[in-house]
């Protein structure tokens, strides 16, 4: 049981931010945040929507409005200074990352980390002067993300960490560093299947509370059997065994599964909805995500970023695709 | 047990253990073909090759997985019954108290836990901590499966505490208060030492009930216990069913330790008592005869 | 406290019950046949049955239910291929599933909870005098008929009370069957969590208020039947 003063305060703030909540009745997200940081944080959400529905190109214009905006405001508060850079000039970070992912984050057997979001996690440290042996990763698992970065307990999270609006409310993203299309994992010699919209009759699995497998009900297949587990080491399983038809989740997550058993399953690789991954960091601190975005594109540039794709996700035969704008 | 069953049929005559004898090759053969059908299917799904099972005889499997996780599991089983003890006790002293509303707000209590699942209880622990507290994300997961068996558990603790201090013979209260002794003298110095030595095999089974709903936190808490540690186990090495088989094993081992200890302890209990006073027989399994039924803690079946 | 989830359609609390009564319903039955099965073989005279009876209820009550549970899935259904409802061709398979993943979750509750039916009965025939299952014999009644005319029915309404702490338990331990994708009172909390966390604590109880409309009327009335039932001796 450890508590920190500045956790406790966070909860304060948290359960301050809660009230208001109930207290407004649904809370339009503006409200929440209006009541909690500065006015800059209505700004920043309403700059944050406009730039879902916005190209790459029309978007970055909107996010660095959105980054000066956050900045003034963030400037009384913490001096102007980015916690994430105070932090990494003293030669260690606190990086969030999947432990359960393979391909992606995955803790190995001899305790050691591998997988793509691992290695964008060491590259981006790197570039902030942190060495591999100053990183200390922490799990973090998808429903526990904006409450650990909201606690200060990671200093940056690189965990399948879509970025959406209502995230963009708690959080700053960096990135993306990679835009995952939501897929479907079958048997190797599955030929049935062929998409989201060849699914009608049969068995998708996809964990407790996730929406991806309802989107595809709502969507494209409407006769499609939801089944649900609790983790997607059951789904794989179900699946291998055959008492599933498909599972559904990221393409870059399945082909991590699919690595794992190569010649045993495939992606249908009929990619529909977007995922822009993103690294998510502290609330405001807008130095801190241009120093990420650098580090991103530095990634993509010199090769790293594709290399890093090949040597993790690549077994499964995923192709790499071309890299994203970072800060778009 | 053996000599008070046989009651119930007669010393087998020639005819008869012949019959028995067939039942039993018969039985026996029905096991062994049913053994045999589970052996030849999973043969032939591959899933008894050196491949699945090899990973169990490396050091990694056990000191990342499967130990991390039996450690997990032991350390909120350890954390709940002690602080389900002191819990219980004063729960079920509240609830023999003179004053009404204590009882009934000790009573009120102790049902409202009883009567509702533990893992709904865990989920909605977890879901207070990270909403209104300050408790760390990494040290959540343990905090609410704790939180939540200590609830449970003490409030069955509870009612195990008042049986056992109503099962005292009443000449114990009656002499306390006769040598002038004042009521919390009598409850702390009489009547819950004695009551505590009574119940200490219930408590050491009551261990079983929250070693096995510990595996509760793994489900949607995402608690890193033995079963969960094990499900990453399965993900990385490919062998699902093979880590379910060894993970059931340590559980049926650990558990069946606990109930000989429950029976150790109880056993050198009833010796030292010299079988005296029936009022003090000690507490044993579910139900078990003569005990009176509240003081069999219910809910075993958990 | 904000009850505003109760309107919402995400929220099938009725549903969510409802299953939660069928799974108690089946299993309950199930659990109560298979347990006395097993009492029964662990007092016989052929001491194959003996050893199986005790050594499965050592075994399958130690094994926390959720792994039990998972089990019935992963080596029952999908490795040992026991097919528990007909999968048919064209027709929407949610049905098949939602079949095969409760009956499924009951074969786990059954197993499981026998082995605490059985040993609850069993100590009930221990509360049997002797002397009912001695006068039997010397009438000259067989085994079967010695237990089963004489010793269960006596041994029965001595053990109603353990029962009805079983059947409490079990109400309770149907939640667990959302490991594997049964739809029942728990999902409640988990949808709650996921769409409405400022409502939790108003969710929380409502589904502690439902289990405890299924489980405080159970107790009370198998306690007043145990006393109503209780063998004068």
């Amino acid at each position: 049981m450890k508590y920190r003063t500045k956790a406790g305060l966070a909860g304060v703030a948290a359960l301050a931010l809660l009230l208001s909540a109930c207290g407004g009745n649904s809370g339009s997200a503006g409200g929440v945040i209006a009541s909690g940081t500065a006015a800059a944080g209505s700004a920043t959400s309403a700059a944050g929507s406009a730039v879902s529905s916005a190209t790459s190109a029309a978007s970055s214009a909107a996010s660095s409005a959105t980054g000066s905006a956050g900045g003034s405001a963030t400037g009384s508060a913490a001096a102007g200074d980015s916690a994430l850079l105070t932090k990494a000039e003293g030669g260690s970070l606190i990086v969030g990352i999947k432990y359960d992912q393979p391909g992606l984050g995955l803790k190995n057997p001899d305790g050691s980390f591998s997988g793509f979001d691992v290695e964008v996690a060491k590259y981006v440290a790197e570039k902030l002067g942190v060495p591999e042996s100053g990183i200390e990763f922490k799990e973090s698992k998808s429903a526990e993300r904006e409450n650990l970065i909201d606690r200060g307990e990671v200093d940056y999270i690189v965990a399948t960490y879509s970025i959406t609006d209502a995230r963009k409310e708690k959080v700053n993203f960096a990135g993306p560093y990679f835009v995952a299309h939501q897929d479907l994992l079958v048997k190797a010699d599955n030929a049935d299947i062929t998409g989201p919209d060849s699914l009608d009759g049969k068995i998708l699995c996809s964990v407790t509370g996730s929406t991806p497998a309802q989107k595809v009900k709502d969507n494209y297949s409407a006769t499609v059997a939801l089944q649900e587990f609790g983790t997607y080491t059951e789904c794989v399983e179900a699946l291998r065994t055959g008492v599933v038809d498909a599972v559904t989740t990221d393409d870059v997550i399945l082909a991590g599964y699919a690595a794992q058993y190569p010649g045993e399953l495939k992606l249908v690789g009929s990619g529909f909805s977007d995922e822009n991954y993103g690294i998510g960091l502290a609330k405001g601190d807008d130095a801190g995500t241009t120093a990420i975005n650098d580090a991103i594109q530095a990634m993509i540039d010199d090769g790293s970023w594709a290399a890093a794709l090949e040597s993790t996700v690549g077994p499964s035969g995923y192709t790499i695709p071309t890299p994203p704008t970072p800060g778009s | 047990m053996s000599d008070r069953l046989s009651v119930l049929y007669d010393h087998p005559g020639p005819k008869a253990r012949r019959r028995n004898a067939v039942l039993s090759v018969v039985v026996a053969l029905l096991l062994l073909a049913g053994l045999w059908w589970i052996y030849d299917t999973l043969n032939g799904k591959n899933q008894l090759t050196a491949q699945k099972w090899e990973p169990f005889l490396t050091a990694q499997m056990w000191t990342t997985y499967l130990l991390p996780g039996l450690l997990e599991t032991l350390k909120a089983a350890a954390l709940s019954v002690i602080i389900s003890i002191p819990v219980g006790a004063l729960l079920g002293v509240a609830r023999l108290s003179d004053h009404a509303w204590l009882r009934w707000v000790a009573g009120i209590v102790v049902e409202f836990f009883r009567a509702i699942p533990v893992l709904i209880l865990m989920v909605f622990a977890a879901a207070f901590y990270a909403l209104y507290t300050g408790v760390s994300s990494g040290a959540r997961p343990l905090v609410a499966v704790v939180t939540a068996l200590v609830l449970y558990n003490g409030s069955v603790l509870a009612e195990v505490f008042r049986a056992g201090i109503l099962s005292l013979p009443k000449g114990q209260t009656e002499a306390a208060v006769a040598i002038g002794m004042r009521k919390t003298q009598v409850m702390t110095q009489i009547l819950l030492p004695q009551a505590l030595t009574v119940m200490l095999p219930a408590v050491i089974s009551q261990l079983v009930v929250i070693v096995k709903d510990t595996a509760l936190g793994g489900i949607l808490l995402s608690f890193a216990e033995l079963r969960r540690a094990a499900g990453t186990a399965a993900s990385v090495y490919g062998n699902f069913l093979a880590v379910y088989v060894v993970v059931a094993a340590i559980y049926i081992a650990l558990n069946l330790l606990l109930g000989f200890g429950a029976g150790y302890v109880e056993k050198r209990m009833r010796v030292r008592r010299g079988g005296g006073t029936a009022g003090l027989e000690p507490i044993t399994g579910v139900g078990e005869a003569g005990v009176p039924a509240a003081l069999v803690p219910d809910d075993r079946a958990t | 406290m904000d009850f505003s989830f109760l309107s919402d359609p995400r929220y099938d609390i009725l549903g969510a019950f409802w299953m939660t009564i069928q799974l108690t319903f089946f299993s309950a039955i199930g659990a109560l046949v298979l347990g006395t099965v097993l009492a029964a073989m662990r007092v016989s005279p052929v001491p194959v049955l003996r050893g199986f009876a005790t050594v499965y209820v050592n075994i399958v009550r130690n094994i926390p239910l959720t792994v039990v549970i998972i089990m019935m899935y992963f080596v029952l259904f999908s490795q040992l291929g026991l097919r528990v409802a007909e999968r048919t061709p064209g027709v929407n398979p949610q049905g098949y599933l939602d079949t095969t993943n409760f009956r499924l979750a009951v074969i786990g509750f059954i197993l499981y909870t026998a082995t605490f039916v059985a040993e609850a009965i069993r100590s009930g025939i221990n509360t049997v005098p002797p002397g009912q299952a001695e006068a039997a014999r010397a009438i000259g009644l067989r085994f079967t008929q010695v237990l089963g005319l004489i010793i269960l029915p006596q041994a029965f309404r001595a053990v109603i009370a353990p029962l009805a702490s079983v059947l409490i338990a079990l109400i309770k331990n149907t939640t667990i069957a959302s490991a594997i994708g049964v739809a029942e009172a728990s999902v409640i909390i988990v949808t709650g969590i996921e769409f409405n966390p400022d409502q939790i604590t108003a969710i929380f109880l409502v589904v502690a208020l439902g289990f405890i409309v299924l489980t405080l009327p159970t107790g009370l009335l198998l306690g007043a039947l145990a006393k109503k039932m209780a063998v004068k001796r």
